[in-house]
């Protein structure tokens, strides 16, 4: 008896499943649930904190934010962050000021963690939503992340 | 009349095999190196340090504030509880007072973590009894907790998100409406994960009587979190040493005093529902208030030693401080779940098949990366 009785409870329960399963193979929703990318690339929109990369916003005069003040590169754990930087001349009041010559980040050693944006007086760096970053060469995820010839924005104090 | 003639060939005897360190039912770099007897288990003898990258003497090196991002890296399932542990071991030193706001985003956070946590071991466990489909609805319904972490937090897995002293950034104008859809959602799931594979007769009788733990064994090898609750053995942090904003809500200690693998699989289902009625409880009066406290930039704490405890979805994680007074800690130890877990394998699995030694790992819901840091 204790032997009919188990394959009834093992084909009920199997059948109990199975109405969940089955419940979703008639009522699928129109298209798929899961992700479609690359197909999406084109609409795909990242949510706005979204971190894929540090970037440094330059505007219509090729001006950034970016005073030198190291406080990123000391944030950082990883040693990803790297400013090189000299003294250039105030135009204002003529005395000599720190300036970047070059922001360079390292993509291949970021974490993400952060704390560079954190740290960040001048809110001169933020993240970017790239994150297609993959390539042939890693010497190619070293950026300098200020363009040629840019100066910082005036008026901007660390 | 022929007459049955033994073939001597197939002796019993003891032999060696490798589990791991590649192998699926693993979850990561562990390998097991086990003696059996045909399918009996004799011995499970764990090799760890396949993915050991010295977290702690990394951490000797780091600033407070940079300590944090590493322990993301430890348990990745629980990322958001392991930052909370060294946030508040860095803020209990400091006595910094930290506002309602950031309790209550906190243990919100913590509480989604341990359910998107308990949602991946759910699909993996039955995967790993051999049936695919949990896999799929584990994994859907964890996704929508991924996109509320990705939508306030900016990253999905290794998130970053508190700071001593508070949160990095508020919580984002959705997150309240998103996680209200995702409790409405869940509520409707874990009936359906029930009916599926908890009252599945074939899963039944996999796990029920497999890997039976004893209280007093569970207390001797040093077993927390699920693992240990599943024994009988009452060792909730949450409930025993409230932080965050734990101490406002009510919930129930999930307890079974069976000890096997089916029990430590209720125990985990039961936590979902507890872990929902808790953010159910927050997540309509979030108080208004700061949502980070200025810290010096650069944190010294106090001479001493300094101890915090929090429950990750995989049991107690400690953090363990010695401080000098200078900005790096001297040493800093983290009492990890998993690996006070893993030593109780061998104990639970002598005796039962190499299919119910997967069955078993499953429930121990083992993360790699936490056991050799």
């Amino acid at each position: 008896m204790s032997y009919l009785s188990n394959i009834y409870n093992g084909i009920k329960t199997l059948l109990t499943g199975m109405s969940v399963t089955g419940k979703y193979f008639l009522n699928a929703r129109k298209g798929a649930i899961t992700q479609q990318y690359p197909d999406n690339r084109a609409t795909l929109k990242m949510f706005d904190r979204f971190r894929g990369e540090v970037i440094m916003p330059h505007d219509e005069n090729n001006e950034h934010a970016c005073t030198g003040c190291q406080k990123c590169e000391l944030a950082c754990p990883n040693g990803t962050i790297e400013i090189i930087w000299d003294r250039g001349i105030d135009e204002v009041t003529g005395k000599k000021k720190k300036k970047i010559d070059k922001f360079v980040y390292h993509l291949s050693m970021c974490t993400m963690c952060g704390l560079c944006i954190d740290a960040c007086p001048t809110d001169a760096i933020k993240w970017g939503q790239n994150f297609e970053n993959s390539v042939y060469d890693r010497t190619a995820l070293t950026r300098v992340l200020n363009k040629p010839g840019s100066k910082v924005r005036a008026g901007i104090e660390d | 009349m022929e007459t049955t003639v033994v073939n001597n060939n197939f002796k019993s005897e003891e032999y060696f095999i490798n589990m791991g360190p590649q192998h699926p039912a693993t979850h990561g770099v562990l390998r097991l190196l086990l003696t059996i007897d045909g399918e009996i288990i004799k011995k499970v003898d764990p090799d760890l340090g396949y993915i050991h990258r010295s977290i702690e003497k990394m951490c000797e090196r780091d600033s407070y504030q940079q300590i944090v991002h590493l322990t993301d890296r430890m348990d990745y399932l629980s990322a958001n509880i392991n930052n909370e542990a060294v946030c508040l071991a860095v803020e209990n030193a400091l006595q910094l007072e930290v506002t309602d706001r950031i309790k209550v985003i906190r243990t919100i956070i913590g509480e989604l973590t341990r359910i998107a946590s308990h949602c991946l071991w759910w699909g993996v466990m039955g995967m790993d009894v051999g049936a695919l489909t949990t896999y799929f609805y584990g994994f859907r319904d964890r996704e929508m907790i991924n996109d509320i972490f990705e939508e306030t937090c900016g990253a999905r897995l290794t998130m970053n998100y508190n700071v001593p002293g508070g949160l990095m950034f508020d919580i984002h104008p959705n997150f309240v409406k998103r996680v209200k859809d995702f409790v409405a959602h869940f509520k409707t799931k874990i009936p359906e994960y029930d009916r599926l594979l908890s009252n599945n007769v074939i899963f039944q009788k996999r796990t029920m009587g497999v890997g039976v733990l004893s209280k007093e064994d569970a207390i001797s090898f040093g077993v927390s979190g699920p693992v240990g609750r599943a024994s009988g053995y009452s060792c909730d942090v949450r409930k025993h040493h409230p932080y965050s904003a734990l101490d406002q809500v009510t919930f129930k200690e999930a307890l079974r005093t069976e000890g096997d693998t089916y029990a430590r699989y209720q125990v985990r289902i039961q936590e979902m529902w507890e872990s929902l009625s808790i953010i159910e409880q927050l997540i309509d009066n979030i108080p208004e208030g700061d949502f980070r406290v200025q810290t010096n930039a650069v944190i010294k704490l106090p001479k001493g030693e300094y101890y915090q405890k929090v429950e990750t979805a995989r049991g107690e994680l400690g953090v363990y401080i010695i401080s000098t007074g200078t900005k790096n800690p001297y040493r800093l130890k983290f009492r990890s779940p998993g690996f006070s877990n893993l030593s109780v394998l061998n104990h639970i699995a002598v005796g039962s098949k190499i299919a119910d030694l997967v069955a078993i790992m499953a429930t121990l819901d083992l993360v790699i990366p936490d056991i050799d840091r």
